[in-house]
């Protein structure tokens, strides 16, 4: 499969058209997504008329181009101007975004190709893609799988060969854990590292748009792109931005590895367990030193997660009340009539859940005990890391419990779907960023992810090891049949 | 000790949340809701005494700009997705009775 780097070379080089390349996605899509399910809407005229533009421009012009003729998918959760943008709900069923996300025009201006919007669990609340009003997504490795969520629609493009880079978004392993379960590469940037500006909320202090892609040097070279500051986004830092493709060959000797007992306890699927173990022994064969430490309030994560993002959830989606856009009941009498009944017909069960667990949590009488106390865990939780940082430059462990679950095995119990986020949500409460690379496959042939974890702001230290692992290794060119 | 929600407090929260939830899934959240409130009640256990809570991971401060005006998108373009609109304005069902007024 080929990379974005070597599109884009080609394009500047003038050795592909942007055209071709294009069509050469769209292609891919119209023979494949049949059966896979990833897209929710395809941008053909869209994508021909960027394309087109970009052959059109002067050679010199398009030689500054780093996407130059790059097809992607972008979440179906990131605003487009030119296409629908439905969150997968049918409470925006036909809502087209009066403007576009930050990262959507990054992207433009940066000669990438958006040739469709992919599916994701409603309002990017899941780790299945199964809560989708709008279709099943299948995993390219056994498509009776599911596979993960809630970026699910753009792992599967990628892994799929579809587009060699997609956007997703992260707000408790969101881009994660679809990419450990269909085997590619997914990085959750450092909370306000990349601007969230037309990205639709969900829970706003945790919420973070990052890269999938094959390789660890693709998902840099988009990262470069997206990151950066934003005015439109007062929580989106101004730091500068690293070039996260420049420090991908540096060796990794030297480097501490931190493994946290925590993550490696029980229900860690055997399967799973040895293939991060075996990633580990590649590290330091690398010249990495791993280093035991502690991350005892671990196993809080998941209530403290569920109480804060479904807290913030609650407050964001109060905007879907059939006044300004989306769907509206036909058969209110009054006002707050219209309100209940639009919102009951248009949101999903697990955004339901979701919204009355965040409410009760906020309510009078709970808002101590519960959304009160969890942001007050959040803080040690943070600090559980900060005094790991301390001593070491990554924590690695593994991305999920188990490989990829079949579909409808887990829909009927929404806890037993919360628990499996456990290796992932910390990130997002400390606001880190972290990354998943693949690292091997289980016994039944299905791909097992590496997570990295940094402080705050070193993502170029993360690629950099991921890539060393991954150009070491040859797990992410092996791909489903 | 979990704190198992009954159904008239399940109907509470769907008021709150503007939900018009009907008696099946009142009854069917009533049994997933207290499975997760009994679950996340384990942070009872942990000692938060004397702890800051965070509200956003990453230090945040005011932002301020100019104090100048921008374009906006204008009336045109923010009422296209408008269920029902007149003129330049949204339409809803009305807020208050006739004898009310």
């Amino acid at each position: 499969m080929t990379t974005a780097r070597d599109i884009s070379k080609s394009v500047r080089d003038g050795n592909a058209t942007a055209v071709d390349t294009a069509k050469s996605a769209l292609n891919a899509i119209a023979e494949q997504d049949e059966e896979l399910g990833a897209f929710v809407c395809v941008c053909e005229e869209h994508a021909l008329a960027q394309a087109e533009r970009i052959d059109a421009m002067a050679a010199d012009e398009r030689k500054k181009l780093s996407l130059a003729g790059v097809p992607i998918a972008l979440k179906d959760n990131i605003c487009t101007e030119f296409a629908p943008t439905t969150c997968a709900s049918k409470i925006l069923d036909t809502f087209k975004p009066p403007y576009s996300a930050h990262v959507t025009e990054k992207l433009v201006d940066a000669g990438a190709i958006i040739v469709g919007k992919t599916n994701l669990d409603e309002f990017a609340m899941g780790s299945s893609t199964e809560n989708s009003a709008k279709c099943i997504t299948r995993n390219p490795w056994d498509r009776d799988r599911v596979p993960g969520g809630s970026s699910g629609g753009s792992a599967v493009s990628v892994a799929s060969g579809m587009t060699p880079i997609a956007l997703g978004s992260d707000t408790g392993g969101s881009i994660r854990q679809p990419a450990s379960l269909t085997g590619v590469v997914g990085l959750k940037p450092t909370y306000g590292r990349v601007s969230r500006y037309g990205l639709v909320a969900f829970g706003s202090s945790l919420d973070q748009i990052g890269p999938f892609a094959r390789t660890v040097e693709d998902a840099a070279l988009l990262l470069n792109v997206i990151a950066g500051a934003d005015s439109r986004d007062s929580t989106c830092v101004s730091a500068d931005v690293d070039d996260y493709v420049a420090s991908l060959s540096e060796p990794i000797t030297g480097k501490k590895i931190g493994i946290a007992r925590e993550y490696f306890g029980e229900g860690l699927a055997d399967g799973t367990r040895k293939q991060v173990e075996a990633a580990l022994d590649k590290l330091r064969e690398l010249g990495a030193e791993t280093v035991e430490i502690k991350l005892p309030l671990t196993k809080y994560g998941i209530a403290c997660y569920y109480l804060i993002a479904t807290a913030e959830a609650s407050s964001n989606l109060a905007r879907y009340d059939g006044v300004h856009y989306g769907h509206r009941s036909q058969d209110a009498g009054d006002i707050v009539e219209m309100y209940s009944a639009s919102r009951e017909e248009g949101f999903g069960p697990e955004v339901k859940r979701r919204i009355m667990l965040g409410t009760y949590a906020l309510s009078s009488g709970y808002y101590d005990a519960y959304y009160l106390r969890a942001m007050k865990v959040r803080t040690l939780l943070r600090r559980d890391l900060e005094n790991a940082f301390a001593k070491v430059d990554v924590i690695c462990s593994p991305v999920t419990p188990d490989t990829a679950f079949k579909i409808g095995e887990k829909s009927s119990d929404p806890l037993a779907m919360y628990l499996a986020d456990v290796y992932t949500i910390t990130a997002n409460l400390a606001g880190i960023p972290a990354m998943s690379v693949p690292c091997g496959f289980d016994g039944a042939g299905l791909p097992v992810g590496l997570q990295l974890m940094g402080p705050a702001f070193s993502e170029a230290m993360l690629l950099n090891v991921a890539h060393q692992y991954q150009i070491y290794t040859n797990h992410h060119e092996r791909v489903p049949s | 000790m979990a704190k198992l929600l009954t159904e008239s407090d399940v109907r509470h929260i769907a008021t709150l949340s503007r939900l018009q939830l009907s008696d099946n899934e009142i009854a069917m959240m009533t049994e997933e809701l207290s499975a997760i409130v009994g679950y996340v009640d384990q942070l009872s256990e942990v000692d938060v005494e004397g702890v800051v809570p965070t509200a956003h991971a990453v230090e945040v401060q005011n932002v301020f700009r100019d104090d100048v005006v921008r374009d906006s998108i204008g009336a045109d373009k923010a009422l296209a997705n408008a269920p029902e609109r007149e003129e330049t304005f949204f339409k809803v069902p009305k807020v208050l009775d006739q004898d009310t007024v």
